[in-house]
């Protein structure tokens, strides 16, 4: 196999030109490597090789951002690399957010594999970990030895297009796509050392950080009821019978849209639920405890509510990624408002 | 309690003219055990079929997976208050069939049931792949219903575990394992210098085809209440339902609950293993606020440090596993969950539908929303079909060669929620 063409990209301070008082270094490109150039070049181990560096200060990339991405960009293009390699930056901010930058431009701009090493608190991490493989690395330099190691496997897995484990095999920052892999013990024996660990105050890591929610605050009350549309929208499951469009019982790629034009009663003849996660005898004997149909038709006649709305809309929430509700939600909202909805009532199960 | 656990292992099944164990087989008269199952009248037939390890079979739709025991001594029988008198289990000594079990299959009841595949990459998910099984097919008469449809499989299968355990009631076990829990007295004067540990198990309850049976009492009718650990071990605790296969509780793991397990191993050593609290996951908030109010309460009632909690399926007991912790922790309780996630097919999703800042030490059993391709097998035991409508399957999850494209979720027991596993996610 030939030679992989890898160039690194690093700070003054790195290609030893000088510390803060030459941080407005403009960029520079040189051929093979500078600095810790060495070390990786060395890790490669003749599977790949440093064709170049590209050098800038950390002043003049942060305060001319778009310029300085720019020639960097030019300059690594320059040595036509197949790999590309930033930092690594350990806590400094400014080189963080240059080698996040930088990284993150390459894969999206050139389409070529970079990846960049950070350690855990540096600003950097938190602004690019979702945009490009983040090693995380020691908070200082010290820790260059072991950047290496795990940046140059990692590197070249990354080249080569092999599959991309977990971050806590991988050794990168978590970028929020959550991996699957096996541990080495079961869960419960995880848990157990992990509780012995908190009760003793010891540290101890969370294999799920809690996320943050999003909170949708309820709109205004609708003023006059009695001249509203009103839709249905449900993640209950309720379809006509036969599931026509297949909307999975489970983890839902799709909802269904129909037309209630003159149904006046959902029957176990017509309609049934296609959701796999609540007990379906009820639902299926009378689709209105899910989908209020009957009711509604009750109250239009009775002047109660202005109409019906002549579709309703239904998926299952069984399972379904928030994601994909999301994007269901977007849709279904926009076409509702378009056909001059006033209201929704959205059941769930 | 005491209990001890006599382990006889199983290298393999085969059919006979006699019913016994002999030399680590078990020998099954076919007729004479279709013959006690074919009592219920709800059940029209039942037929077997034997699924060893690396054999290249897949079995679905799964509903349950039960181990094999009897008791040898002590008080009652294996699933009381189900198939034995109720009389309280866990203490004694208890014969256990290792390594196998049987797996109840045929026409399917709900969505959500599962696959077994006893080799190839499906095979590496589910445990009951490392079993030797027998697998009982039970068709419903014409026209029944589904709870009543799932309580014949649900008592089928128990009766046939208890069938196989007997024949080792009288056989010389390979292994002993002894599990002993003092009274809370006894437990603070012995071990005064170790946490207090409990384990909160959360039961799935959501409702009919979705129960967990305690003693033979519907869990969600019951409020939160206390178990010794080895009377999990007995069959004190059967599952009754069909929520997705992936992280529902087969009677196999609530018999080998490895967070029981793991506890004992540190316990007297690095902890005092106080008991289990059982706790259910009704759909009413008020069930949900006060069967977490009563988690919470007996934790403090049995004065302990810390708790593990496991959940039992996904989705809507995320808001009771999230109540349980909050309320735990707010009591100075120490707490860590088990959980699992639906974190969507490409993993960039949330994980979980509720979460709360006191839940700061999860471990996970992985994302079940992860899509997995089964090839097709030599033989298929159950119904192939399912695989387009169990939860986890899709539209055209079944192709024309026989192989399956899936969601995780649709493997029995793939992300655990005790513990079972060692897959994760990160």
């Amino acid at each position: 196999m030939e030679k992989l063409r890898a160039v690194h990209y690093i700070n003054q301070f790195f290609a030893q030109i000088g510390g803060e008082e030459k941080a407005d270094h403009k960029p520079e490109a040189r051929e093979g490597f500078v600095g810790p150039g060495m070390a990786f070049n060395a890790e490669f181990s003749g599977k790949a090789e440093i064709v170049g560096t590209v050098i800038c200060g950390d002043s003049y990339f942060n305060e001319n951002l778009e310029m300085a991405t720019k020639e960097v960009l030019a300059m690594i293009k320059s040595f036509k690399p197949d790999l590309v390699i930033a930092g690594p930056a350990f806590n400094a901010g400014r080189y963080g957010m240059a080698c996040g930058t930088v990284a993150s431009a390459v894969k999206k701009e050139l389409g070529i594999p970079a990846i960049t090493g950070m350690y855990i608190e540096n600003p950097g991490a938190d602004s690019f970990k979702k945009e490009v493989y983040i090693i995380e690395t020691k908070n200082s330099a010290a820790g260059m030895r072991d950047a290496v190691k795990a940046m140059v496997p990692f590197a070249l897995k990354l080249a080569a297009g092999e599959k991309i484990g977990a971050s806590a095999e991988e050794g990168y920052i978590p970028n929020g796509i959550r991996v699957n892999f096996f541990e080495k013990k079961r869960g419960s024996e995880r848990a157990v050392e992990m509780l012995l660990a908190k009760l003793s105050g010891k540290p101890f890591t969370t294999e799920f950080p809690m996320p943050d929610f999003d909170r949708v605050e309820p709109n205004p009350a609708v003023k006059d009821v009695s001249k509203a549309t009103i839709a249905l929208v449900t993640s209950g499951g309720i379809v006509p019978k036969g599931n026509p469009d297949h909307i999975e019982s489970s983890s839902a790629s799709k909802y269904g849209k129909y037309d209630i034009d003159g149904i006046f009663d959902l029957t176990d003849a017509t309609y049934e639920t296609a959701h796999g996660g609540y007990d379906p005898v009820y639902a299926n004997q009378d689709a209105d405890r899910v989908l209020p149909v009957d009711i509604l038709r009750e109250f239009e006649k009775e002047g109660k509510i202005g109409k019906l709305h002549r579709y309703y809309y239904t998926t299952t929430g069984n399972g379904t990624a928030v994601a994909s509700a999301k994007a269901f939600a977007e849709k279904i909202g926009k076409e509702l408002a378009a056909d001059g909805v006033d209201a929704v009532i959205l059941t769930s199960t | 309690m005491k209990l001890e656990l006599g382990n006889i292992i199983i290298h393999d099944i085969q059919f006979g003219n006699v019913s016994k164990v002999e030399k680590g087989i078990i020998y099954i008269n076919k007729n004479e055990l279709g013959a006690l199952l074919s009592e219920d009248e709800n059940i029209k037939s039942v037929s077997f079929e034997i699924a060893r390890p690396g054999e290249r079979i897949r079995i679905l739709p799964v509903k349950d997976v039960i181990e094999p025991r009897i008791k040898v001594s002590g008080r009652g029988g294996i699933f009381p208050g189900m198939i034995a008198k109720v009389d309280t289990v866990g203490s004694g000594r208890t014969n256990v069939l290792k390594g196998a079990a049987v797996v109840t299959a045929g026409k399917i009841v709900g969505f959500q049931e599962g696959i077994i595949d006893m080799s190839g990459p499906g095979a590496e998910y589910t445990p009951f792949s490392k079993l030797n099984n027998l697998v009982v097919i039970c068709e419903p008469v014409p026209g029944l219903a589904q709870h009543a449809h799932e309580k014949a499989v649900r008592l089928a299968g128990l009766k046939a575990a208890a069938y196989l355990g007997n024949l080792g009631k009288d056989i010389d076990a390979d292994e002993v394992e002894i599990f002993e829990t003092p009274s809370l007295k006894e437990g603070i004067l012995k071990y005064p210098e170790l946490p207090r540990v409990a384990y909160v198990q959360m039961l799935q309850t959501q409702g009919l085809l979705h129960d967990t049976y305690v003693y033979g009492v519907d869990m969600k009718q019951s409020l939160t209440t206390i178990l010794y650990p080895t009377e999990l071990m007995d069959g004190a605790v059967v599952s009754g339902n069909c929520v997705s296969a992936c992280d529902k509780n087969t009677t196999y793991h609530h018999l080998n609950n490895p967070v029981v397990r793991d506890l004992y191993a540190k316990h007297g050593k690095e902890l005092n293993f106080t008991g289990v609290i059982i706790t259910n996951e009704n759909v009413y908030l008020a069930d949900k606020e006060r069967s977490s109010d009563w988690s919470a309460k007996l934790a403090e009632l049995l004065g302990v440090d810390g708790v593990i909690i496991s959940q039992e399926g996904f989705g809507n007991p995320d808001t009771d596993l999230i109540m349980n912790c909050k309320k735990i922790e707010a009591k100075g309780i120490k707490t860590v969950i088990i959980t699992d996630e639906y974190a969507g097919r490409d993993g960039a999703s949330q994980s979980l539908a509720d979460a709360d800042a006191s839940a700061d030490a999860v471990v996970t059993g992985g994302n079940a929303n992860m899509l997995i391709k089964l090839p097709p097998m030599e033989k298929v035991i159950g119904h192939i079909e399912a695989a387009d409508v169990i939860a986890g399957g899709f539209d055209g999850s079944l192709k024309s060669d026989g192989s399956i494209e899936v969601e995780l979720q649709v493997i029995t027991g793939a992300t655990n929620e005790l513990g079972f596993n060692r897959l994760s996610a990160r």
